[in-house]
């Protein structure tokens, strides 16, 4: 199976803080990992790097076939991003936003309609201005605009924070469909009871560095039906 | 390239319709500057009338400044500077887009700064074709590299303060040229002779500083933005 | 990432040695400069003594304008371009930077000191002088991003479109403000020219003048740019540091043992 990230002994330092400080990792093409570590461990540097924003004082590190030190730009493309902060412009509606992300990554606009109903952004909230939404419909607009576009491989931080459950619920279909379509994905989260159900690895981190990996199930089953997610609470794997 | 620009301008100009800073807050700044340049020269019309095209353009300059800098808070609600980076956008492309966007304003701005000198200070326009090509050219310039320096500042928390510093001596030039350019069309200028061919120097200063800055921005801005 | 020897010098003997003679030469080439001028060349008709200043200011000048800007433009197109970046060009941009503003200051005051006996105030907006006060401005602007905390590359791609701005803009401002200065002028007292013919030994001072003050500043050059690697050694000495603490946040008692983080959970299934 194809590596959709590599990453060889990668420091990355910002400002004059090591925020990893000599990071190994390796994730095939279709698989889920999840990065989880205290505060302060280095996971959104981790995914920020793979998103070709932060860049690697030293190591290597590759992301879908692109190396980070030369084409950081050619991969952003073909990443999406989700992150603490949602990148939302507040004067502009719900629609226009995902309507100036699709258009940026050159996507068509045939599935926007069904993704925000999917999200409850449907109907009324349509139209409104980002702005005005609550912090959790933000956070679904973010979702929507990384849904809508389609990228290869998803980085995701902490994604469950600030939403309710039915969105954790179709947050989980959304992941378990785009992995089934042949992406990626990685994500950092605090929450077990969660992220696990979703991956295929636990990938730990702590002080920038990995210190430790645990596999939830073989990579070559592909995720369960989302039926089957839900009705296993805090649960490590599925038989 | 050009798609992009188009739907980053769209997008700025859009942002702008919806949310009106420049039209209710630097526009009002540019006119105020005006009225307190009125108080600075005193009571008597004739100062004002001689210092009116310096003055205007003094006044775009800084107001030119709170729109780049507002063109660049948009980008920067949330905290998240790197939407625009993760879009996968063209970064020539998002150059000229935000420049275009700013330049429009700016336009609409001197249109109201122009009224402006001509009520307040008595100033007599001669020849308007002079002024709306000085007045074009110098807008693209500012505009262009106001989003390269804009840009550049974006990230900073010393923006506020770093911008002004650096944008303004860069935009030195386009002052002392666009001051002329509005003297002969004032017919104020004192010792030249014929409007368009004196003027022309200027103009074609004013054509070059644009076209030097829009093109310097459409090679840079793509690795200006990498630095994070 | 480290440099292993820990010597003061960061280049090889050879090297130093060089530097050292460009600075005995620099300094030999000034103290003759001064010299000649202040004593063995003969004053002027018209500004007598003042003209002496003609041996220091176009020298500063032409070092500051020219050599020390285009020092500085050039490494930041060499390091923006991909090619040819290295760390070299952005030490070099900086420091030709940081020489080039004192140059520039000296420039004005120079040149202000000149004009004040013969226009009568100690600033006329002459174009010259406007021209270099604006670069002393951008100069300034730059060394103001440089002090922007941010990590060395991001900082260098900052620096490097600040410096390829200004070198953009400095002839344009060149020419705006010599066709300002031309337009407005009448015959002021202002065209009393600041040159004076020069002819003699007076034009060997002069040509003694401009070499001894570009090897004064190839010399500051130099060891302003090895002052910055001794800087960036330092740094990179801290972030070293820094490593080990992150480091030794993985393996403290904090975290507990290694996978530890992940054995606690798998109780609890």
């Amino acid at each position: 199976m194809a590596t959709a990230v590599l990453l060889r002994t990668a420091v990355c330092v910002t400002g004059r803080f090591p925020a990893l400080a000599g990071v190994d990792l390796a994730v095939a093409q279709g698989e889920v990992v999840v990065l989880e570590g205290p505060n302060g461990a280095g996971k959104t540097s981790v995914l920020r790097v793979c998103a070709g924003l932060l860049p690697l004082s030293s190591g290597e590190g590759t992301v879908l076939g692109c190396d980070l030190r030369l084409h950081a730009p050619a991969v952003r493309r073909r990443v999406g991003m989700l992150g603490h902060a949602a990148a939302l412009y507040d004067d502009l509606t719900v629609f226009e936003n995902v309507r100036f992300a699709v258009r940026a990554a050159g996507g068509d606009m045939a599935h926007v309609d069904s993704v925000l109903d999917r999200l409850e952004l449907g109907g009324r909230l349509r139209r409104t201005p980002v702005g005005r939404l609550s912090a959790g419909q933000r956070r679904r607009v973010a979702l929507a605009l990384l849904v809508t576009r389609r990228p290869e491989l998803w980085l995701l931080d902490e994604p469950h924070a600030g939403l309710d459950t039915g969105a954790r619920a179709v947050l989980g279909e959304i992941v378990a469909e785009a992995v089934s379509g042949g992406a990626t994905v990685l994500l950092a989260s605090h929450e077990p009871e969660e992220s696990w159900p979703l991956a295929d690895r636990v990938v730990s981190l702590v002080g920038g560095r990995v210190v430790g990996e645990r596999a939830l199930r073989a990579p070559e089953c592909r995720p369960p039906a989302p039926e089957q997610l839900r009705a296993v609470p805090g649960g490590v794997h599925v038989a | 390239m050009w798609r992009d620009t188009v739907l980053v301008a769209g997008k700025d100009l859009r942002i702008e319709l919806r949310s009106r800073v420049v039209m209710h807050q630097v526009v009002p700044v540019g006119v105020l500057v005006l009225v307190l340049f009125a108080f600075a020269l005193g009571p008597d019309r004739a100062p004002m009338a001689k210092a009116a095209p310096g003055l205007f353009w003094v006044a775009v300059l800084f107001a030119s400044v709170l729109a780049v800098q507002r063109s660049f808070a948009v980008e920067a609600s949330d905290g998240a500077r790197d939407g625009l980076r993760l879009s996968g956008l063209d970064p020539a492309g998002v150059f000229l887009g935000k420049s275009a966007a700013v330049a429009v304003q700016l336009v609409v701005l001197e249109v109201v700064l122009t009224a402006g000198v001509v009520v307040l200070y008595g100033s007599h326009i001669r020849s308007y074709g002079s002024i709306i090509v000085a007045g074009l050219a110098g807008t693209a310039g500012l505009a262009a590299a106001g989003t390269l320096y804009g840009a550049l500042a974006a990230g900073l928390r010393v923006r506020e303060t770093l911008l002004p510093f650096l944008f303004l001596p860069v935009a030195a030039p386009v002052l002392l040229a666009g001051t002329r350019a509005w003297q002969v069309a004032l017919g104020t200028a004192g010792n030249v002779g014929n409007v368009g061919s004196a003027g022309d120097p200027w103009v074609r200063l004013l054509l070059v500083f644009a076209a030097v800055y829009l093109a310097l921005g459409v090679v840079i801005f793509g690795p200006l933005q990498e630095a994070s | 990432m480290n440099p292993t020897d820990t010597e003061v010098t960061p280049w090889s003997p050879t090297a130093t040695w060089v530097v050292r003679g460009l600075g005995m030469a620099a300094a030999v080439a000034v103290a003759a400069t001064v010299w000649l001028g202040l004593w063995v060349t003969p004053p002027d008709q018209a500004q007598h003594n003042l003209v002496r200043l003609v041996y220091v200011h176009p020298p500063i000048a032409w070092v500051a304008l020219y050599l020390a800007f285009g020092v500085a433009a050039a490494s930041s197109v060499l390091w923006l371009w991909p090619r040819t970046r290295s760390r070299f060009w952005d030490r070099l941009a900086v420091s030709a930077v940081e020489v080039g503003t004192v140059f520039t200051a000296l420039t004005l005051i120079t040149g202000s000191i000149w004009g004040r006996p013969t226009w009568g105030v100690w600033w006329a907006w002459d174009a010259r002088l406007t021209s270099t006060a604006l670069l002393l401005v951008l100069l300034l602007g730059y060394l103001a991003v440089r002090r922007v905390p941010a990590d060395p590359d991001s900082r260098a791609r900052r620096s490097a479109v600040v410096a390829l701005v200004a070198a953009v803009d400095v002839p344009i401002v060149h020419f705006s403000v010599d066709w300002w200065h031309t337009l407005h002028q009448g015959a002021t007292v202002l065209n009393a020219n600041l040159s004076p013919t020069i002819h003699g030994s007076m034009a060997w001072t002069l040509l003694l003048g401009f070499v001894a003050f570009t090897l004064l500043f190839a010399w500051m050059l130099a060891i302003r740019y090895r002052i910055e690697v001794l800087s960036e050694r330092l740094l990179d000495s801290e972030l070293d540091v820094a490593l080990h603490e992150r480091w030794a946040e993985g393996t403290g008692p904090v975290a507990g043992e290694p996978g530890g983080a992940l054995a606690s959970t798998g109780r609890r299934a």
